[in-house]
Parts: structure tokens; sequence; C-alpha cells
């Protein structure tokens, strides 16, 4: 489903023209469907980058990187967002949203986005938040000044809203208590047994010898 | 995944001054595309000219109408653009005195955008008057009113509830909600993104404001001196900017 070939990545540096740092050099791996493969190694080693540049946040400069055989370093940015759209949902460390929507909205909007009734869509986002036991008091309400837990949920009822083809997770369990954990790696397997391919960032070791097959080691890949 | 509008190569220079220098843009239908850059950079000016207000000194402009023919917009008969800018476009003003007559009264402004799709029947688009002021938070008792006696920002959402009632295929907006205060600029820009969604309405926004961009625009233009330094999709764009102008115009700001 996903493959990710001799990918580089460099930033420019701040502060003018002092060149470039090289973050990421030949990253190799692929993530089949049904699977969910973790991303490891030490903080600032690339995982959050090399994620982002799967879902086209971050240019990716150098390499190929296939969802679904289309490399999507040849897509244009209207066919990258029509191919977000409808194959690829992720999930953030940190809720972004626009101020005021209120959190069932958010929620419905992937699936309005692809055209299902209103009423489904109510209906699908009412069952993920009452199973993330997101209290229903919350749900007309913006998500902007709940805790960080309830963010955290609010985001992945977003990305887990649909049956993505592919599915990037960057520590979607980081700031949740052991029960809603547990749902999480619930919801996790549940994804995989509907085919999704899913890369994740879990700090927590318990999380990924739970639902993950397989480790990359980032720092294998790092450019210094 | 279908183009409604493109423009090629548009060119517009007042005396020495290139407001716009060979710029070329592509909207695809149900796109929301954002238009970013300095004060003077020339993102005005090039709405302008996309929108017919403006005639460029050279370039080429085509849309793609209701009836699936494509205009050419630089040769088409004045009233046959008038009309469009009447029906099937919106044009959302910086300043909401140029969008707005200001000696009739709001629901009078609401209403003839209505008349002018033709609507007839006076209980009908009164209705739908207030349906609409209501949706942008002006109270319906102020459907008399002149906008001349409203608040700033009442009359900026006055503009767009007349510019919105139509359902246009295509919109223009030059700073939509700059004067607005953030709570109200908010709610409008969530009405915008419904409407964009339920309708497959195609919109160009011109802002200043990254947090704007970032909400509403699938796909971002930056540009700087009359001409386009970089493109991409917005989170892409405003989270690993290539071009150095772009940068820096992210790094001045607060994180949005
Ligand atoms: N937009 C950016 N601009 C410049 N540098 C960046 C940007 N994003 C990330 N970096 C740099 O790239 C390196 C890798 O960062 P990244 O966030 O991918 O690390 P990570 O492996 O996810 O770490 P952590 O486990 O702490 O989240 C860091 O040095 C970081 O400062
Ligand atoms: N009618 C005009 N006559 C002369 N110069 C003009 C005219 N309109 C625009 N200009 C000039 O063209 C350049 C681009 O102006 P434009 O209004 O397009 O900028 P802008 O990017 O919209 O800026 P702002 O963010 O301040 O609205 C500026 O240098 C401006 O002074
Ligand atoms: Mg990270
Ligand atoms: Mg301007």
């Amino acid at each position: 489903m996903l493959e990710v070939k001799n990918v580089a990545k460099s930033f420019n540096l701040k502060n003018l023209d002092k060149g470039k740092f090289s973050v990421i050099r030949d990253a190799c791996f692929n993530v089949n469907s049904g699977e969910c493969v973790a991303l490891i190694g030490n903080s600032g080693c690339g995982k959050s980058t090399l994620m982002r540049m799967i879902y086209g946040n971050y240019v990716c400069a150098e390499g190929e990187i296939y969802i679904d055989k289309e490399n999507i370093l040849d897509l244009k940015a209207i066919e990258m967002s029509i191919l977000r759209k409808q194959k690829m949902g992720y999930v953030s460390q940190f809720l972004r949203v626009l101020p005021r929507v209120s959190t069932i909205d958010l929620v419905m909007e992937p699936l309005l986005d692809q055209f299902e009734s209103r009423a489904r869509a109510k209906d699908i986002a009412e069952t993920l938040l009452s199973r993330l036991n997101l209290s229903s008091q919350l749900w007309h309400l913006s998500p902007l000044t709940f805790s960080g837990g309830e963010q955290q949920r609010v985001n992945i009822a977003i990305g887990f809203s649909k049956d993505y083809k592919l599915l990037l997770l960057d520590e979607p369990t980081a700031s949740l208590d052991r029960e809603n954990k547990k749902i999480v790696m619930d919801m996790i397997s549940e994804k995989k047994e509907k085919g999704s391919a899913i890369l994740g960032i879990f700090h927590d070791k318990e999380v990924r010898d739970k639902v993950c097959e397989r480790e990359i080691d980032v720092s294998n890949f790092s450019a210094s | 995944m279908e183009q409604i509008l493109k423009a090629k190569a548009i060119n517009k220079k007042f005396g020495d001054v290139y407001a716009c220098n060979n710029l070329s843009i592509e909207l695809y239908t149900g796109e929301v595309v954002g238009i970013v850059g300095e004060s003077g950079s020339g993102k005005s000016t090039l709405l302008n000219c996309l929108s017919g207000s403006l005639v460029p000194d050279g370039g080429n402009i085509t849309y793609l109408d209701r009836d699936n023919n494509w205009l050419d917009l630089l040769s088409l008969p004045e009233p046959r653009k008038r009309n469009l800018l009447r029906t099937e476009w919106a044009f959302v003003h910086q300043n909401p005195r140029d969008g707005l007559r200001m000696a009739v009264s709001a629901g009078g402004n609401i209403g003839e955008r209505l008349m002018a799709i033709g609507y007839r029947n006076y209980s009908q688009i009164r209705a739908e008057a207030t349906e609409w002021i209501e949706k942008v938070e002006i109270d319906a008792i102020r459907l008399d009113d002149k906008p001349s006696i409203f608040s700033g920002g009442m009359q900026q959402r006055l503009q767009i509830a007349k510019n919105l009632i139509t359902k246009p295929r295509l919109i223009f907006m030059d700073e939509p909600t700059g004067g607005l205060d953030v709570s109200v600029q908010a709610r409008l820009l969530d009405l915008i993104r419904s409407l964009v969604r339920e309708l497959g309405l195609s919109v160009i926004i011109v802002t200043h404001d990254l947090a704007v961009a970032r909400f509403m625009a699938n796909r971002l233009i930056v540009m700087k001196n009359g001409k386009i330094v970089e493109t991409g999709l917005t989170d892409q764009v405003l989270d690993d900017p290539q071009h150095s102008y772009t940068q820096l115009l992210v790094s001045s700001i607060l994180k949005v």
C-alpha cells in the first residue's frame, strides 16, 4: 500500500543562507494493507518528518513515495489534496482546527467531503465520540478549550471516521489514560482487519507490542 | 476534477510598477485557492483581472460557465460579463462600501441579487433575506436599516450574505474578514467552508492572514512583486516553505 524508496530530506537552515541540514537519507521501507508498522528512533531522528512527507505536508525532493502504486511526488497539489480525501488519514499529535466549529461537525467533515449523507455522517461521528468516552455534553462545543487528552481523542475521531487505505498516526496515544489507550488500540486493530495499512509513531512500547507487526528504526536513515 | 478558471501569462503594469508579472493560475471546481503576500505584491490586482473588473495588459483568461462553455473573458461583451458577475460569480470586496449600495436597505441589497437571478415573489425574497442576514449573525430586525448606519463589521457581513445568497459557482474574495473580530470571522469562514462543500463552489481568496489561509484554502499561492514565488498544498507551503521569501513570511508571524 505504501512504499518509500530512497527518500531523503533536508531543511534550509534558518538565519539566512547558512545552507541546508540533512535529517534523513536513503529511507526505504513499505507498509502492506492490513498491517501496522511503527517508526521508532530517538527524539529528533526524523520520524515525524518522514510521516509528514508521506502526507505531503513536507516537501520530498529526493526519492519516491508510492501510495496505492502512485508516486505522490508526481502529483499536482490538487491531485494530492484529492488523494488525501480519498485514501489517507493523518492523526497529528496536536489538534489544529478552525475556532467555533463544533466537535461533532469536525468529525463529520471528512465524511461529508466524501458525500456521505448528513444523517449517516452524524451517526458515525456520534458512535465514535461515544466510544472514545467523550461526553455528549462536549459534542456541540469547539474542542479548542478541551483538555489535552480530550483534544487528542477528537483528533483520533476525525482520523478514524473513514476507512482510509492508509492511516498515519503520530503519537495518537501520548496523552491518553489507560482506558482510552486500550480503546484506541482496539480501534487500530479493527482498521487493520478492515484492510487499512497503518504507519504509526508510538513512544509507548506496550502499544507497539500490542498492535504493530514490525518496527522501522528511522535512526538507520539518519543523515549525520 | 475539472477546471473552472484558467489564466495564462497575465500582465498588468501601473507606470513602472509590475503589479502582475506574467502570472498563470488554474482553479478547479470545488477548490479554494488562497493568495497571500505582502502589501503591494499585486494580490488585489490579480483578483481584479481574473474577475473582469480590470483589463490586463496581456494574457488570457477563460472560464467554464454553467452550460459547460469555455468563455474567453477578455473578449466577452460587457453585458454578458455583468450578467456573469450577477449570476454565476460573486465578488466580496475588501471594503464593504465597494460591494454594497449604501442608500438601499440591507434587505434591498440582498433582494437585489435574488431578483437578478429571477426571483419575483416578494415574500420569498424577504424570507430568504431574513434567513441569510441571520446566518451572518445580524439581527433580522435590522433588515430595513440602511447599511450606512451599520458598523464596519456588520457591513462586511452583509456584503458576504449578499454575495452568497445566490449560491454562485465562483467566488472572488479580497480580505473578506479583515475588519472582523476573531469570533465573527471564524463563524463566517465556517459558513463559507460549508457552502463550498455543499455546493461545490470554487473560491479564490486573497488574505494577509495566514491562519485564515490555513483554514480556508486547499492550495496556496505566494506572491511577491507581482510574481508567484511559491505554490502548493496550503499546509505544505506554511509548514515547509521552499522559497526564502515564504520562509520569512511564515516565520515573521505567530505560529498558526
Ligand atoms: N519544518 C521544519 N523546519 C526545519 N526543521 C525541521 C522542521 N521539522 C522538523 N525539523 C527538524 O528535523 C529533525 C527531525 O524532527 P522530527 O520532528 O521529525 O523528529 P522526531 O523523530 O519526530 O522526534 P520526536 O520523537 O521528538 O517527535 C529535527 O532536527 C527538527 O528540528
Ligand atoms: N489603480 C492603480 N494605479 C496605480 N497603481 C496601482 C493601482 N492599483 C494598484 N497599483 C499598484 O500596484 C501594486 C499592486 O497593488 P495591489 O493593490 O494589487 O496590492 P495588494 O497585494 O493587493 O496589496 P494589499 O495587501 O495592500 O491590498 C502596488 O504597488 C500598487 O501601488
Ligand atoms: Mg515527532
Ligand atoms: Mg489588496
